[in-house]
């Protein structure tokens, strides 16, 4: 028996998605824009995160040593940091390649690099580039630096200056002011953004519901049970939002390909490709949208007129 | 079979029905009249428990409709006819579907539509508008395709609220006609209606009605009010 009423609410489910087919169309487009707002809003959500971490990568801490530092404390220094749980990596740079780098940023600058020419031997130390897990930490890190721990004590006489941790902390606090705040506005947009989406499309299919209220009542009269009354709205619901969800994963194909090719430079990422790798969560993400917005918007609409 | 106690039912104050006591017996075919505002139709909500008495009860083989739960109303629903004045067919589905509904919500297999439904369908002469949509039929063939749908589950009581109010006098005729076979087949039918030549012409129990109260009550009764 409840195989055969499932299949008879599919059914008329079906066949009511279809007879009633400008009702069907409206309801369709409303849900295709909430879902087309909710797939914005990911794509938005995908190039903040980009630029945020763009911008945390660009955040450093760098421990300058002496000229012919041993390397060996160097490098003792180097596999401490990189027991720190703060610690994302450590970059060391020898002094070798600290001027190889130096001669490559200054090919076109020929009085200086015939200045260093006249030294006559290489003025540049050697570096540990190090990077936090989060711009948090810098100071956590620079504490550590600062301390007693016998690594660090060996390794002061040959630290040259400061390290340049604290030149940078007001950038670094102000970008991880940044950072928080945009993620936190990013989430309070997005939320007050579907909730608004949600609440129009709820209205809309509620209002195809109300012209059904008639048919709702007979169907009570004649002595249909709540389910079974109540399937075959639910089943459109879910129709709406398989379908929507169809044509907004449609829709969004060239729409982020143009993105991809008229503005990778603009965003510093492609969002063409963004979606292509990850399209099926994507995809999964607004079809699971779609469905649950059709069926839940449907299942509150009748059950006004079915508790009546 | 359906008795109503002390039924009283206001609206916004104003007396709908005023300490109704009334017995239906199983095979009766009783006519309620009276005129707009007499309460007939009330009577009917209150059967169908779409309405709610103020106080009073309604019985129906001896349950208080109005104590039943959801599910148990809709069971009780599936144990009646309805036929309305303004037929209150399913517009998006077909003739046949508007059938086939009423014995899907009573469990009857597909098997079992599809023998009844064109059968019935040829029982009240609509048999060729199969495929159409209610809104394609004439007046009289909405309301013979609601007493199809009223009758198809063979219910206990078929409960006819003004059902010729929109007919002519041809179609009037054959409405109450198939409600007099029904009856004789021994189906209790409750029939609301302001048409005294139906009346005259059924020469059943009437029942009628003023402003909420029961005037008369007879047995082979005339249209009196």
């Amino acid at each position: 028996m409840f195989w055969l009423d499932t299949k008879r609410v599919i059914k008329s489910g079906f066949i009511n998605f279809i007879r009633s087919s400008l009702i069907s169309l409206s309801s369709v487009l409303v849900v295709t824009i909430t879902l087309s707002i909710i797939a914005s809003l990911i794509f938005l959500q995908a190039i903040l995160q980009f630029s945020l971490s763009e911008m945390e990568d660009k955040v450093d801490v760098t421990i300058y040593f002496t000229v012919g530092a041993p390397e060996e404390q160097i490098l003792n220094l180097k596999s401490s940091l990189e027991e720190l749980p703060e610690v994302a990596s450590v970059g060391y740079l020898t002094s070798d390649e600290a001027i190889r780098d130096f001669r490559l940023r200054h090919t076109d600058d020929y009085l200086t690099l015939q200045a260093l020419e006249e030294t006559g031997k290489n003025p540049l130390g050697a570096s540990l580039n190090i990077r936090a897990q989060e711009p948090s930490q810098y100071e956590s890190i620079a504490t550590f630096l600062e301390g007693d721990s016998a690594v660090v004590v060996e390794t002061s006489d040959i630290i040259d200056g400061d390290i340049n941790y604290y030149k940078n902390k007001e950038i670094i606090d102000k970008l991880t002011s940044i950072i928080n705040s945009s993620q936190q506005l990013g989430f309070f947009f997005t939320f007050i953004f579907i909730i608004i989406s949600i609440i129009i499309t709820f209205n809309t299919i509620r209002l195809t519901i109300y012209v059904a209220r008639e048919e709702i009542e007979v169907m009570r009269l004649v002595g249909a049970g709540n389910k079974y009354i109540r399937g075959p709205f639910m089943v459109e619901g879910v129709i709406y939002g398989v379908i929507s969800s169809l044509i907004t994963i449609i829709i969004f194909y060239p729409i982020t390909s143009w993105f991809g090719r008229e503005m990778s430079s603009f965003f510093g990422m492609n969002l063409s490709e963004y979606y292509l790798n990850n399209f099926f969560q994507i995809f999964i993400i607004i079809l699971l949208s779609g469905v649950a917005l059709g069926t839940i918007s449907s299942f509150l609409a009748v059950r006004k007129y079915l508790n009546k | 079979m359906i008795n109503f106690e002390n039924i009283s039912k206001f609206y916004n104050g104003d007396p709908a029905l005023d300490s109704i006591n009334l017995s239906v017996s199983a095979g009766e075919f009783i006519s309620i009249v009276g005129q707009s505002g007499a309460g007939k139709t009330t009577l009917i909500k209150l059967i169908l428990a779409e309405e709610k008495p103020t106080s009073g009860s309604v019985f129906f083989d001896s349950v208080d409709i109005h104590s039943l739960k959801n599910n148990a109303i809709t069971k009780m629903r599936r144990r009646m006819g309805v036929i309305f004045q303004d037929f209150r067919l399913l517009p998006r589905k077909t003739v046949y579907e508007n059938i086939a509904f009423a014995m899907e919500t009573a469990g009857k297999t597909d098997e079992e539509i599809e023998t009844d439904v064109p059968y019935i369908l040829d029982l009240v002469d609509i048999k060729s508008k199969a495929l159409l949509f209610p809104h394609q039929l004439s007046g009289g063939e909405k309301q013979r395709l609601a007493i199809a749908r009223a009758i198809i589950n063979q219910p206990e009581v078929i409960i006819a609220d003004e059902p010729t109010g929109n007919l002519d006098p041809i179609n009037t005729n054959e409405v109450i006609q198939i409600l007099k076979k029904i009856n004789d087949l021994g189906t209790t039918v409750i029939l609301t209606t302001h048409n005294p030549r139906i009346i005259d012409s059924l020469k059943k129990r009437v029942v009628s009605m003023e402003k909420g109260k029961i005037i008369s009550d007879n047995e082979k009764g005339k249209y009196k009010i």
